[in-house]
């Protein structure tokens, strides 16, 4: 059993090995065929080489895109975490009403506001700026729905208690709160680092000068650009993967764990 | 002496208790107020104003191009444009037709849940080779299976060609390939979700149940038909409308495999609303595709609200 789910695990990441494989090759030798696995000719110093420091260098997209991730994140974990407390903790007139109103906005497809967005963007200048880009993905439902129900399971007790001894709110919620959901808090965070990451069509519509773009739109472009270089576009590839892969191993059971616990989806 | 002190203290404790419970309710509200007011400031500005704007510019003739003075009423005009648009039903065939992608992926994922469940050795190395397409980015997948499935050089089709077979189909470049290879792509991208949530639902089942199943001598088949199935069934219904929801918002692999061709064949609604408001330009009729893909997920969920009780089997 083991060995048949090894062998179907392997297979199925064949395509990763490849492009692994090929970022590696000198490019006369990508369609070679048998495939080569492992390169007879290694040239991966030069193709890395051109991908980050050619002529669409990628570390300058790198930087956006950390910059765009890093504070698309921060915003977004604050933002929600407020809100999760304030709809579990606080217990206020017109509470629930306005709870539903977020949910309720839940269901509404991105796609289905991109040309409104768009407009009022133009109108408030926000478009093609990261600042646009970042305030996008910062106001997440998911994310305030998720973090409140992890609040909810905080004791009322506990926040009495601290109230009772003086704390206001804001003192409870950074004090006691806090430190109790901190893995949900993690959790949170790493899956909208990836998805903000990966997001490839809000960049596409909101970004428009090259030197903002970030690294998914940079993919895209240098695929365009270098359209029979395959041996470069794997290694723009496998540099535009690997980022992910490294906070995912890093943070693998929380995401694992996250995504089990939430059933969500970016 | 001290009953006397005893009901003076209480006399005098006893209203304030009133006066600050009434301070404490109107702190409360602004309190809660003040802690929820980012996000529905943030939700009002990008979500429901934009919305709102889709449903009423739906209703316009208008072009990205012109000045807003230009914009013409034309009622429902774009709704009946639309279902004489040929490019647009056959997007909505597409949609129809990827859906498909869902319950083949929710089966594969279930048994490769369940292999993974059973097996002792490399949990976790499964689990993150398995997941390792959801987390990667989709430009870069879609870039790589591109050169996979490239026509005459590609890897797969040589490797078909060496199996003796000497017309493959052209993939992605062909118009009668061209949606399947995509939604094998989706397969392959989308397993890594379902089997992560079926494992979490498997490890809840409780051991005991399969115990005495096996003191009855059940088969392991009858073990997977009457006690695993029925036990993830909430599992089940969870992952086949959140995956339903989830194909009519594909954008990311049409736009940088096939831009919905070749031939229109690869279309499908979202890549059709993007097409229509940002290359042609036409507000009313992609505002009158966005209000008809949000009726179309807003069914969806209102048939989750409804089935989630009735889809419980046990």
């Amino acid at each position: 059993m083991t060995i048949i789910m090894l062998i179907i695990s392997i297979m199925f990441l064949l395509p990763f090995v490849w492009m692994l494989s090929t970022s590696f090759k000198i490019e006369t030798d990508v369609f070679k065929f048998p495939i080569q696995w492992i390169p007879e000719r290694w040239n991966g110093f030069n193709n890395y080489k051109e991908v980050w420091f050619g002529d669409n260098p990628f570390y300058i997209y790198y930087w956006n895109t950390i910059k765009v991730t890093v504070c698309t994140t921060a915003i977004s974990v604050t933002v929600s975490a407020l809100a999760a407390y304030g709809f579990s903790k606080v217990n206020f007139r017109l509470g629930n009403f306005l709870f539903l109103i977020v949910l309720a906005t839940y269901m509404v497809p991105a796609q289905a506001i991109l040309v409104p967005q768009f407009i009022i963007y133009r109108k408030i200048g926000l478009f093609d700026s990261h600042l646009g880009l970042i305030l996008l993905g910062s106001f997440s439902v998911l994310g305030t729905f998720m973090l409140r129900q992890f609040f909810m399971g905080v004791s009322n007790e506990l926040v009495e208690a601290a109230k009772i001894d003086g704390a206001g709110h804001w003192k409870i919620f950074w004090r006691v709160v806090l430190p109790i959901v901190k893995p949900a808090i993690a959790t949170y965070g790493i899956l909208r680092f990836i998805w903000t990451w990966n997001d490839y069509q809000n960049p596409l519509i909101f970004l428009r000068s090259d030197h903002l773009l970030t690294i998914q739109l940079a993919m895209q472009k240098f695929t365009t650009i270098n359209g029979e270089f395959y041996s470069l576009i794997m290694a723009a590839a496998v540099s535009a993967i690997l980022p992910l892969v490294i906070v995912f191993i890093i943070g693998q059971k929380q995401v694992i764990e996250g995504i089990a616990l939430g059933g969500v989806k970016g | 002496m001290s009953a006397s002190t005893e009901v003076k203290t209480s006399e005098i404790v006893k209203p304030a208790p009133k006066k600050r419970q009434s301070k404490n309710v109107n702190n409360e509200n602004w309190v809660g107020v003040a802690f929820v007011s980012p996000m529905l400031i943030g939700v009002s500005i990008l979500v429901l104003l934009p919305i709102l704007a889709t449903f009423i510019l739906s209703l316009a003739d208008w072009s990205f191009i012109t000045n807003i003075s230009q914009l013409k009423w034309v009622g429902l005009q774009n709704f009946v444009d639309l279902f004489q648009d040929k490019i647009f039903l056959r997007s909505l065939m597409n949609n129809a037709i990827f859906m498909l992608t869902v319950p083949i992926c929710m089966i594969i994922s279930l048994f490769l849940a369940i292999a993974i469940d059973r097996n002792v050795y490399f949990k976790s190395y499964f689990k993150v080779a398995f997941f390792m397409p959801y987390i990667s980015s989709v430009v870069a997948i879609a870039v790589v299976w591109q050169v996979l499935f490239h026509p005459s050089l590609g890897p797969i089709n040589q490797f078909l060609m060496s199996l003796g077979i000497d017309n493959p189909p052209k993939w992605i470049a062909d118009p009668n390939f061209a949606l399947v290879s995509i939604m094998f792509i989706q397969i392959w991208i989308s397993i890594g979700f379902n089997m992560i949530i079926y494992l979490a639902a498997l490890q809840s089942i409780p051991r005991d149940l399969y115990e005495a199943a096996d003191i009855d001598g059940a088969s392991a088949w009858v073990k997977f038909k009457n006690i695993t199935l029925p036990m993830v069934s909430p599992t089940t219904f969870f992952l086949l409308i959140t995956g339903i929801i989830s194909t009519f918002k594909v954008f990311d692999l049409i736009s940088v495999l096939t831009k919905g061709g070749p031939m229109h064949s690869t279309s499908m609604i979202v890549w059709n609303l993007y097409d229509t408001a940002f290359v042609n330009l036409d507000i009313g009729h992609s505002s009158a595709m966005a209000v008809i893909l949000f009726f179309i997920v807003f069914a969806i969920t209102l048939i989750q609200w409804l089935g989630q009780k009735k889809w419980v089997n046990y």
